[in-house]
C-alpha cells in the first residue's frame, strides 16, 4: 500500500443533456466486473439441475430435430448439406444471439439493486449476458464438429470466417439489448414483448433458409440482422455444399447500425435508470 | 482550502412526484399522451436539465436544492437530517448513481460508495464467490481482492460458512460480509449510508472502529446517520439537511443541537392538546412548568435550585399515584429517571385539577438539550404517560461550587461527591 501514488483524479459531476459520450475507457476499466457477471451466469445457470450442462446440447439437438421434421414433411428446399445439420449449425448462433438478447434486455430490471445503490458503467449489464452465452455456445459447437464427422463433412476454407459471425451474433444481440433494456427501464412491456418477437424472428430466420426465398424478397429477407450470422455459419462449416449470398452483407450492415445506434441510445437514458428503474 | 477532497456548488436534483411508480407501461404512456393536450400543464422528464426551476412546481419535488460544501482530505464528515431530507440522495448524486439537475460537484479521488451492504449478492453463490462478485461490483480488481481476502473474512467473521451458499446464511451474516467487503476498499473517498442500522450492536462497533481507522489513515469520510451518537464519534464536522438543503453546518456538536431543536419543535403544542399519549387516562398530566435560576419555561441551569411544575387533571378518588420525570439525552438514551416512588412519596389526596411539585436542590444534569417524558401511575397501572412532553436545555452552571464541570461529552450529570487523601 504504501508505494501507492495518489491520483490526482478528479471527477465533475454535473447535469448533462442530450448525447452522452460513450466512456469506453471507463468500460474497459471495469472489465473485470464483466468477467465476473459471466461468470456468475455461467456458475448459476444449471444449478439444482440434474442434467447441468447438457442442456446446453438438448436446447439446440431437438429444436434442429423438430425443425427437421417439419421441414422434410414441408418438403423445404434446404440444399445440398444434410437437412439436419442445417438446422443444428443454425441453431448455435440463433440460441447465442436470443438467449443474450432475452437475458440482455431484462438486464437493467433485474439488476435494479445494483444500479440504484452502485455506480459502475451501466453498459456492464446487458453486455455480460450475451457473453455469458458463449459458455453454451462453445459446448454446442463441440458438439457439432461430431456431427460433421459423422456426415463427412470437411470445412472449407471458409471456416477461418467462423469467428467474424461469431462476432456480428454478439454484436446483434448486444445492440439489440442495448435498447431493448432501456426501454425496458421505462416500459415493462419490453418483457412480454421480446419473447413473442424472438419466436416469430426464429422462424423468419432459422427455419427459412435464405435460398428458398424469392429472389425479389431477398433483400428485404436481409433486412433481418441475423439472416447474415445464420447463413454465413452454415457457408463457413457445411463446406462446399452451402454457397453464401452476397447480400447478407446488407444484413451485417444493418447489425452494425443497430449496436452503434444502441450503444448511443443507452447511453443518453442512462442518466434516468436509478430514478426509474 | 487547498486539500479539498469534495466541493459541492449548489447542487440540485429534482424527481417529479410519482417518478417512483413500481410500474409503467407502454399503455400507461399513451394514455398520457392522449390526454396531455387536455391538460392545463405538461411536464418534461426528468434530466432535462437547463430549464429555469419553478418555483412551487405542482409536478416536482427538489429532493436537494442549492446545496453546497466543501470537505478537506482526511475530513470525516456527517450528514445528518429527517427521513426524506435529501441525505441519501446527496450520496447517490456524489457517488454517480444519479445526476444532479442542477449544480456541480467536483470529486478529488477515488469514491467508494457504501449505500447498501451485500448489493449484488447472488444467492446461490458461495461466500467466497459473493467476496470476488462483490468485491468486483464495487470496483477491486482480483489482485486486490486476493490480496484482502483473509483479512475480510477475518473481519467478517465467516471463515467456517465461506463455502456455503449465501441463502444459507442469517441476516447478520449477510451484513458482516457486505461491509466487510466494502470496508477493505480503501478508495480515498468513502461515502457511507445508514448500513450500520442493521447488525448486532458489536458488530456496529466493529463497523465505526474501522472507519474510524480509515480517518486516521488520511482518507475521507462522509457518513449519513441517524444515529448522533455514532455521527459524533466518528466526525468532526456535520452537514444538518432538511427538505433537501443545508440549514445547519459545522462542529459536530453544534450542528446535531440545532438539528435535534428543529425536530423537537414540531411538539410545541401543549402537553392538554397531546394525542399521542399512554395510559388509563384516569389522570392526564395538563402542564408543565419550570421555575428557577432562569426565567425561560424550558430552560434549567445545571447546579441551580429547580423546582418542575407538572399540572394534572384527574377524577377522585384516585390512590397510590405516582408520578414520574425521566430524562433522554439527544441520542435517545435515559441519562435520569426520577420519580415520587423512588423518594419513597405516594400520593393518596388527589384534587381534580393540581400540581405536583419536584425540587432539587442543585440540578444535576449537564448542559445540553433533553427530552422529558412524563407519566403518571395509579394504583400500579400507568394512567397517563407523554413522551417527549418537553424539551429541555440545560444551561452551564456551577454545579460543583468550584466554577467548573467537565468539559462537553464527558458525563451527562453530576452527582455530588467528595475526595480525600488518607
Amino acid at each position: 500500500m504504501a508505494a501507492q501514488v495518489v491520483s490526482p483524479e478528479v471527477t465533475v459531476i454535473r447535469p448533462t443533456k442530450g448525447w452522452a459520450s460513450l466512456r469506453l475507457r471507463e468500460l474497459w476499466a471495469y472489465r473485470e466486473l464483466i468477467l465476473f457477471l459471466v461468470w456468475r451466469d455461467v456458475k448459476v445457470r444449471y444449478k439444482q439441475t440434474v442434467l447441468g450442462a447438457a442442456w446446453a446440447v438438448i436446447q439446440p439437438l431437438v429444436m434442429a430435430l423438430v425443425l427437421t421434421v417439419i421441414s422434410a414433411l414441408a418438403a423445404q428446399p434446404t440444399g445440398d448439406a444434410p437437412r439436419f445439420l442445417v438446422y443444428y449449425t443454425a441453431m448455435l448462433p440463433w440460441n447465442l444471439f436470443a438467449k443474450g438478447l432475452t437475458e440482455g434486455s431484462n438486464s437493467l430490471v433485474a439488476n435494479q439493486r445494483m444500479i440504484t445503490k452502485i455506480y459502475f458503467p451501466r453498459l456492464v449489464l446487458p453486455i455480460s449476458p450475451v457473453l455469458a452465452g458463449l459458455v453454451d455456445f462453445a459446448i454446442g459447437l463441440a458438439v457439432l464438429v461430431g456431427f460433421l464427422a459423422y456426415y463427412g463433412i470437411w470445412p472449407t476454407v471458409a471456416v477461418v470466417s467462423l469467428p467474424l459471425f461469431i462476432l456480428v451474433a454478439i454484436l446483434s444481440a448486444m445492440g439489440i439489448a442495448f435498447w431493448f433494456s432501456a426501454i425496458d427501464v421505462r416500459y415493462r412491456d419490453v418483457r412480454y414483448a421480446v419473447p413473442l418477437l424472438t419466436q416469430i424472428w426464429f422462424l423468419a430466420t432459422v427455419f427459412v433458409p435464405l435460398s428458398s426465398v424469392p429472389e425479389s424478397f431477398q433483400w428485404l429477407y436481409s433486412l433481418n440482422p441475423m439472416v447474415g450470422v445464420v447463413e454465413g455459419f452454415r457457408w463457413a462449416l457445411l463446406g462446399d455444399t452451402w454457397s453464401l449470398d452476397p447480400i447478407v452483407w446488407l444484413s451485417m450492415a444493418i447489425v452494425v447500425v443497430i449496436f452503434v445506434g444502441g450503444l448511443f441510445y443507452f447511453r443518453r437514458a442512462e442518466r434516468v435508470f436509478a430514478d426509474m428503474v | 482550502m487547498e486539500n479539498v477532497a469534495v466541493r459541492v456548488q449548489n447542487l440540485g436534483k429534482r424527481y417529479r412526484i410519482g417518478e417512483r411508480e413500481p410500474y409503467r407501461t407502454l399503455r400507461d404512456a399513451i394514455a398520457r399522451a392522449a390526454t396531455a393536450p387536455f391538460r392545463r400543464t405538461s411536464h418534461r422528464r426528468v434530466g432535462d436539465s437547463g430549464y429555469p426551476p419553478i418555483p412551487s412546481d405542482g409536478g416536482h419535488i427538489w429532493a436537494l436544492r442549492n446545496v453546497s460544501l466543501e470537505i478537506e482530505e482526511g475530513e470525516a464528515v456527517g450528514i445528518i437530517g429527517p427521513n426524506g431530507a435529501g441525505k441519501t440522495t446527496l450520496l447517490k448524486v456524489l457517488s454517480r448513481i444519479t445526476e444532479p439537475t442542477e449544480g456541480v460537484a467536483e470529486i478529488h479521488g477515488r469514491v467508494g460508495s457504501l449505500l447498501e451492504v451485500g448489493t449484488g449478492f447472488h444467492q446461490e453463490l458461495t461466500g467466497r464467490e459473493n467476496i470476488y462478485l462483490n468485491g468486483a461490483i464495487l470496483g477491486m480488481r482480483k489482485t486486490e481482492i486476493d490480496r484482502k481476502f483473509d483479512e475480510i473474512v477475518d473481519f467478517a467473521e465467516i471463515r467456517d460458512f465461506l463455502d456455503t451458499p449465501v441463502k444459507r446464511y442469517s441476516d447478520g451474516m449477510r451484513v458482516r460480509l457486505g461491509f466487510a467487503i466494502a470496508a477493505h476498499l480503501e478508495p480515498e473517498i468513502l461515502l457511507v449510508d445508514e448500513v450500520l442500522a442493521v447488525g448486532d450492536a458489536s458488530f456496529q462497533r466493529k463497523c465505526l472502529g474501522k472507519m474510524g481507522e480509515v480517518t486516521g489513515e488520511g482518507r475521507t469520510i462522509m457518513f449519513v446517520s441517524h444515529d448522533m451518537a455514532a455521527v459524533q464519534n466518528l466526525c468532526g464536522r456535520a452537514y444538518a439537511l432538511n427538505h433537501g438543503r443545508v440549514f445547519a453546518s459545522g462542529e459536530v456538536n453544534d450542528v446535531i443541537s440545532s438539528y435535534l431543536e428543529s425536530v423537537s419543535r414540531p411538539h410545541a403544542i401543549s402537553i392538554a392538546d397531546r394525542v399521542d399519549r399512554r395510559g388509563t387516562g384516569k389522570m392526564r398530566i395538563t402542564g408543565f412548568s419550570i421555575s428557577g435560576s432562569t426565567n425561560s419555561h424550558d430552560t434549567a441551569r445545571c447546579g441551580a435550585p429547580t423546582k418542575f411544575v407538572i399540572a394534572f387533571e384527574g377524577t377522585p378518588p384516585l390512590r397510590n399515584v405516582e408520578i414520574n420525570m425521566l430524562f433522554y439525552n439527544q441520542f435517545g438514551t435515559c441519562v435520569l429517571t426520577t420519580g415520587s416512588d423512588f423518594v419513597g412519596r405516594t400520593f393518596d389526596e388527589i384534587p381534580e385539577r393540581g400540581s405536583f411539585v419536584g425540587r432539587f436542590d442543585r440540578f444535576p444534569l449537564m448542559p445540553g438539550i433533553y427530552q422529558v417524558r412524563l407519566a403518571c401511575v395509579v394504583n400500579g397501572l400507568v394512567a397517563d404517560d407523554v413522551k417527549d412532553a418537553v424539551t429541555l436545555q440545560v444551561v452551564e452552571g456551577d454545579y460543583y461550587g468550584s466554577g467548573k464541570l467537565p468539559p462537553k461529552g464527558f458525563g451527562a450529570v453530576a452527582a455530588p461527591h467528595d475526595w480525600e487523601v488518607i
